[in-house]
């Protein structure tokens, strides 16, 4: 049977990237269908009635929502290529803390964009300590996941083109904070999965003017 | 088999998670509990992020989180599998674990009410969780496994005994059987597996432990509140 499989996405986010990346990396061909979240589509509502959010993947008619479980579900039906997750439990255990804890990175950095202030500096500092930590864990390994690129690298790499919009409207910068963290983040550019799903870091900044305007931040 | 350690703390529904998959799958482990005002420093060494239980320690090596360890757990020791097989039903199945972490919170600041706007909008929060478990998640199986309890299962196990002492204690009603009738029967039905019947916190002494800190919370917020 020919597989069907279909992403329903918003173009700026670093959740839906994830997706695209782990597609990438599994050489997988599929059919990408920009979603708009303020009129949104029936199929978007069938496929993902409790969150009605993206990304959702669709494959042969079957909905997987949640980047990090649509990621898992790549790496399980699509194991003999590019593995993401490891083969020892341990370490399998170690890679989804910490990919669970990016997590925590998307919302603070919201709110890194969304306040101004007092609350805006606590979103930053928890921000940047986040950062840190994820940088510790790195190491001195080429990637999170040890010699090859792995569901770690995967979960936090799609923020790295959010870095940009984040120093602007934060006034900091991550590459003084985080050196190996930024070098890290150009080693994975250099894979074409990579490079290809991640969106341009001024386009990315041009979003959130949009968004700050039209949730009147500004 | 090297040994297996739990670090928890009795009255905590997320230690209950990785005491009812350890015994699901017949490991034996050692049973440590925690004073969380007191914090051991096993804890702090084994879980120095979030310094929370519980914490599963496998031949010295920490794992934290209970939805990381449920799922460690599985990886490690496949006999009675709390994952189904197929790849879109495992997604489902970690669908509604994530939920559990994400949505099921809303009980708990429901618990931390006394009236008012605050806790007609916990209680609305609660509803709309529990009505995406009715429709969505069970649905008319009997279990979130489908025929016999698996990892959502375990993880909701909240909803299943923590959810009533809750009711009893803020005096609010949220799952009966005219209005949540799979979930309601799903309740029962949970508790009832011999495994889970066995390993649950006596609803008494549930009780008064947390009526004790639901007091010391509210008595510490001040008046006026």
């Amino acid at each position: 049977m020919a597989e069907e499989i279909i992403l329903l996405d918003l173009w700026a986010s670093m959740l839906g990237m994830r997706v695209r990346v782990a597609l990438a990396e599994k050489g997988l061909k599929y059919e990408y269908r920009e979603q708009d979240l303020r009129d949104k589509s029936p199929l978007l509502l069938e496929m993902n009635p409790v969150h009605k959010k993206i990304p959702v993947l669709i494959h042969n008619g079957k909905p997987i929502c949640e980047s990090l479980i649509i990621v898992q579900y790549i790496d399980e039906v699509w194991y003999n290529k590019s593995p993401l997750l490891p083969s020892d439990p341990y370490k399998r255990a170690q890679a989804r803390f910490w990919a669970d804890y990016t997590d925590k990175l998307y919302e603070l950095g919201r709110q890194l964009w969304l306040t101004k202030g007092e609350e805006q500096e606590t979103a930053k500092k928890g921000f940047m300590e986040c950062l840190k930590l994820l940088e510790g864990e790195l190491g001195d390994k080429p990637y999170f996941g040890g010699e090859n690129f792995g569901f770690l690298d995967v979960a936090l790499v799609t923020f790295s083109c959010w870095f940009f919009a984040y120093e602007s409207f934060g006034n900091f910068s991550v590459e003084a904070e985080c050196p190996k963290l930024v070098a890290w983040s150009k080693r994975c550019m250099e894979k074409d999965s990579v490079s290809s799903s991640l969106e341009d870091p001024l386009k990315i900044h041009g979003f959130v003017i949009m968004m700050r305007k039209e949730l009147g931040v500004e | 088999m090297e040994e297996v350690k739990l670090i928890g703390t009795w009255p905590s529904p997320f230690s209950y998670r990785v005491i009812w998959a350890l015994k699901l799958k017949g490991i034996p482990y050692e049973y440590i509990e925690e004073d969380l005002s007191n914090k051991s420093p096993m804890l702090l060494q084994h879980n120095p992020l979030h310094k929370k239980i519980p914490v599963l320690v496998h031949g010295g090596k920490p794992i934290c989180e209970s939805a990381v360890i449920l799922q460690y757990i599985e990886d490690m020791w496949p006999q009675n599998p709390l994952l189904p097989n197929d790849p879109h039903e495992r997604a489902v199945a970690r669908f509604w674990v994530q939920f559990a972490e994400n949505k099921v919170p809303c009980i708990w600041r429901l618990f931390r009410t006394t009236g008012g706007e605050e806790q007609e909008k916990a209680k609305k929060e609660s509803m709309e969780m529990l009505r995406a478990l009715e429709e969505h998640g069970l649905r008319d199986k009997n279990f979130f496994g489908g025929d016999k309890i698996g990892i959502a299962d375990l993880a909701f196990g909240q909803v299943a005994h923590w959810l009533e002492m809750i009711e009893d204690l803020v005096g609010v009603k949220l799952i009966e059987a005219h209005t949540f009738p799979h979930l309601h029967a799903w309740t029962k039905n949970f508790k009832q597996v011999p495994t889970i019947k066995e390993n649950l916190p006596d609803y008494g002494e549930m009780l008064m432990y947390f009526k004790r800190a639901r007091d010391n919370f509210l008595a510490s917020r001040g008046p006026g509140m």
